[in-house]
């Protein structure tokens, strides 16, 4: 249940979205985040619970870079 | 692009945890964790390099008490509309469950989320309860939709229960020995980083708040293998693409404007101190306890016993693995569930099952 799907903001209405979840278009509540048309959004039973971007994506990834201190020497 | 299921990548942190040298035993909190875990096969993988892993008290629906599923299953006799989250119609109740209730003619519909509750209300003349189980993840839905002014005839029967102070209980219960926690990382987008530092402050308890992905699972257990060796005890972040210190500002502020914290119980457990979260006052009027006081009046001074047999209470502290069940595979299976953790797809009996331990 505390399954949460990434998925693109298409168009916001007020407090809802029409969103992508990569080819399929649903509706949800966007009250809990302040996103933008173009944005990632992870989405939990209907509502937008945070923004994904991917620079932070790319963070996550800097991150286990300096922690394997790349994976060569594996 | 490096994935985040990328095998090689997950050698080497494999390799880098054998290396080590470890035997530790580890816990984490979450149904999508536990997913993970089994269906990519990291459990012996994990095993073989000394590092155990228990699910803990990570199941919404399996932590929902006896008495709640009879408190909603009162409410549906009663002639409410009961909506529900789709796992919760199979969870056994002293007699019945919610789907043994449905064939008997009474209305329990199967919702995704609290906004479908509240569109049907919309739409029908009849009460409508939505049971409002989940953690800090499912929280803020249920506070965004309450102060949207839903109509009049919705309610919510709050199950709602929050992670920290469980994870408090598990270790000051000591019944279980932990070398770190593995913390939910949908929780975390909500509560940030902060609300779990009291635990490593003060049961010197190592933390990696980790996503879903394999690679942010194996990450996770590396960088509490690291705190581990150099003896540290801290909170650090794996999933920091979702995860901020702060967490989603907004939607806890919608939180704690709606809920306050009350003593409740877990499943196989007893009371712990500010866990669950109910209605404040000023919502009163959507809070189904409040609002059908009286028809509930009947289960008052009543005790509900767990099924016969069923040792859900021991998983979910950690204590048992699925497996050692005696029921496990043979009386309890997902056609024909005993207890709740069989019955959810986050319950450990369930998942284990379902790939085929
Ligand atoms: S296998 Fe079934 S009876 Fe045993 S603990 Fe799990 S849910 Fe309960």
């Amino acid at each position: 249940m505390c399954l949460a799907i990434p998925a693109k903001i298409l168009k916001i209405h007020d407090q809802r979205a029409k969103v992508d979840f990569g080819g399929a278009i649903r509706e949800v509540n966007i009250s809990l985040v302040d996103a933008n048309v173009g944005e990632y959004v992870v989405v939990h039973a209907g509502f937008a619970i945070q923004k994904l971007n991917e620079k932070e994506a790319q963070e996550t990834l800097g991150l286990w870079h300096e922690i394997l201190n790349f994976l060569e020497d594996g | 692009m490096f994935r985040f299921r990328d095998k090689r990548t997950a050698e080497i942190i494999l390799k880098k945890l054998k290396r080590m040298d470890l035997n530790i035993r580890l816990m984490h909190v979450c149904g999508t964790h536990q997913d993970t875990l089994i269906r990519f096969g990291l459990d012996p993988l994990l095993k073989k390099v000394g590092v155990e892993i228990k699910q803990g008290p990570g199941c919404p629906v399996c932590v929902t008490t006896p008495r709640e599923i009879e408190e909603i299953m009162l409410l549906a006799k009663k002639g409410k509309i009961i909506t529900v989250f789709g796992d919760m119609v199979n969870v056994p109740g002293e007699k019945h469950s919610l789907q043994d209730i449905r064939s008997q003619g009474h209305d329990v519909r199967i919702v995704y989320g609290i906004e479908d509750a509240v569109n049907i209300a919309q739409k029908k003349k009849k009460e409508v309860v939505f049971m409002g189980i989940g953690f800090e993840t499912t929280i803020p839905s249920t506070a965004s939709s309450l102060l949207s002014s839903p109509p009049e005839n919705f309610s919510v029967l709050s199950c709602h229960r929050l992670m920290p102070p469980a994870l408090k209980a598990i270790l000051e219960m000591g019944e279980i020995h932990l070398d770190g926690l593995i913390e939910p990382g949908h929780v975390s987008t909500i509560i940030g980083t902060e609300p779990y530092r009291f635990l490593s402050d003060e049961y010197g308890i190592p933390q990696v708040i980790a996503g879903f992905e394999p690679l942010d699972l194996l990450m996770g257990v590396y960088m509490l293998a690291r705190q581990i060796e150099n003896k540290e005890a801290k909170v650090e972040n794996e999933y920091t693409r979702l995860v901020k210190k702060e967490g989603n500002e907004k939607a806890v502020k919608m939180m704690k404007e709606v809920f306050e914290e009350h003593d409740v119980s877990w499943r196989g457990f007893p009371v712990i101190p500010n866990s669950g979260l109910q209605l404040k006052k000023r919502f009163e009027e959507y809070d189904a306890r409040k609002k059908f006081e009286d028809e509930l009046l009947e289960l008052k001074g009543k005790e509900f016993k767990e099924p016969e047999g069923c040792r859900c209470g021991e998983v979910l502290r950690g204590i048992i693995s699925s497996d050692e069940c005696p029921l496990f595979g043979t009386v309890c299976t997902p056609q024909n569930p005993v207890g709740p953790c069989m019955v959810s797809s986050e319950g450990s009996c369930n998942i284990m099952l379902k790939y085929g331990k």
